[in-house]
């Protein structure tokens, strides 16, 4: 039997919480088909999130890709298609790759190993150089402090995941929510998430009360780590530090929690706790055009 | 002597050739040790500079391996490594919001020279010692009484401040007194290859380590 798993027509990280729903209850060995010929757009997050999808099924599952051949294109430009054709068994067409796509500072790549973090890093900063300035209205010496955050994302897969990820970047404008352009950078895995990844090193220490948010809470908010070497831990102190001095959004999900860093202009809760379980940690961030001085 | 250290060569030796970016854990470590062993060479007291000028971006995980566990094996006030001081060059505004990060995290400090040559004291320092370590930079060698003269501190507390100064080699003790650090990096028209020496030019350093 197949479960067809209905995908938003709009798919971004508040919008793939219907897909997570779908997908939670069924057995991993259980064929799933994602339908996504309705759907009309995808964020970073809705890329890296259907890649990890795929990783946590037993069954190859199946995808419909979007009808609307704007919307297909787009993905191809993405790279989406590149690595979900190694995951998923596709239906529909697939659009040549073609020219690059402006807005997409960084193409889907896998995170699997530190040289991926070297490509990643080499491959965004002339663009994100020209977008941040142009779009953003951002310093240039805002690029670099940028490519920082990235690195340090990217590295919490490396470390934390036990397993590969997925990383993309693109920038757009937030026209409902926000009316201003941002630069999206998600990261997501299928990995063990944050809590098995304390528990390998905290397992005896913790108490009563212990969970997927308290986990969140300690390595986001904490800098907690697995590992003893007090040097560890700093990678995501400094994106939440950029993430704040940027007026940006940060959300981190990993099992059945989602921790959150929002500005005045964002909306959702700083911690939201029985979500749909979904292995791994789920990483956005969200920088808005500038207006004014920092 | 000084011995000037190009981390971006460093890095190009000891993980790939075509990096140019200081980014994880493992390559931070790994140019660490590139490190490591070139001030294996240089004998039990020197002054090495290292110089950032080729590195494009910084992060907080190499911040961590390369400058703050090398200052700690040569910082250590029990049994430091052996005596050799650090003088930071190229620091970008980049390169300078990891390095402070990671400072501040291990309670360390380090010297910078600036493009122009001035040196620049960063990291955990509290007033007094950064007073007596400005005074030493104004003074270029000097002791604890003539620290003591110039910022009215008692000469038991200026004393105390050079000490602490020295055990975390922000000055250099010499016999004839605590000396200024300067790399003297911004007189060279080229830098040298990595494992060069460059003879100090004492108007800049005032000192002669060796």
């Amino acid at each position: 039997m197949t479960t067809i798993i209905n995908v938003p027509q709009s798919l971004d990280d508040q919008s793939f919480e219907q897909i997570f729903a779908q997908v939670a209850p069924l057995p991993p060995e259980e064929k799933i088909l994602i339908d996504a010929r309705r759907t009309r757009w995808a964020s970073p997050f809705g890329f890296t999130a259907l890649l990890s999808l795929a990783q946590t099924r037993l069954e190859r599952p199946a995808l419909a890709v979007p009808e609307t051949e704007e919307t297909a294109s787009y993905w191809s430009r993405a790279s989406f298609f590149n690595y979900a054709e190694s995951l998923y068994e596709i239906s529909g067409k697939v659009p040549r790759r073609g020219r690059s796509e402006n807005s997409v500072l960084l193409e889907v790549t896998p995170i699997n190993g530190t040289e991926d973090v070297h490509t990643v890093v080499e491959n965004i900063q002339h663009r994100a150089q020209a977008i941040l300035q142009e779009k953003l209205h951002l310093e240039a010496s805002v690029t670099m402090r940028f490519t920082m955050v990235l690195s340090e994302i990217c590295q919490n897969v490396i470390e934390h995941a036990g397993c590969g990820g997925w990383v993309s970047v693109h920038a757009y404008k937030f026209q409902q929510r926000l009316g201003r352009w941002v630069v999206v950078i998600s990261v997501c895995d299928a990995g063990m998430g944050f809590r098995k990844s304390l528990e390998l090193a905290q397992g005896a220490r913790i108490n009563g009360g212990w969970d997927d948010g308290k986990a969140l809470e300690e390595t986001v908010i904490r800098g907690a780590t697995r590992f003893r070497d007090p040097g560890r831990g700093q990678g995501l102190a400094g994106v939440r530090k950029f993430t704040g001095k940027w007026e940006g959004m940060m959300s981190v999900r990993s099992g059945t929690a989602r921790i959150a860093i929002i500005p005045e202009w964002g909306q959702g809760l700083p911690l939201s706790e029985g979500l749909p379980f979904f292995p791994g940690a789920q990483v956005q961030i969200t920088i808005p055009e500038r207006i004014g001085q920092p | 002597m000084i011995n000037h250290i190009d981390v971006g060569t460093v890095l190009k030796r000891s993980v790939c050739d075509l990096y140019s970016n200081l980014v994880t854990r493992p390559t931070g470590a790994a140019v660490r040790i590139g490190i490591e062993h070139h001030l294996d060479e240089i004998g039990d007291k020197a002054l090495a500079i290292l110089d950032f000028s080729h590195v494009g971006l910084l992060d907080f995980s190499c911040a961590d391996e390369i400058v703050a566990k090398l200052l700690l094996q040569y910082v250590s006030v029990d049994l430091p490594r052996r005596e050799v001081y650090f003088v930071f060059y190229g620091i970008s505004d980049s390169h300078m919001e990891a390095i402070e990060t990671v400072l501040e995290r291990h309670n360390l400090a380090l010297v910078t020279q600036l493009a122009d040559g001035a040196a620049q004291l960063v990291g955990n320092v509290d007033g007094d010692q950064r007073r007596a370590w400005d005074t030493i930079g104004r003074l270029g060698n000097a002791g604890a009484v003539d620290v003591a003269d110039a910022t009215g501190m008692g000469y038991d507390r200026a004393a105390q401040m050079l000490e602490t100064l020295w055990q975390r080699r922000l000055v250099i003790r010499q016999e004839s007194g605590y000396v200024a650090i300067r790399g003297g990096i911004g007189l060279r028209t080229s830098p040298p290859a990595i494992g060069e020496s460059a003879a100090v030019n004492p108007a800049v350093s005032g000192v002669e380590v060796s």
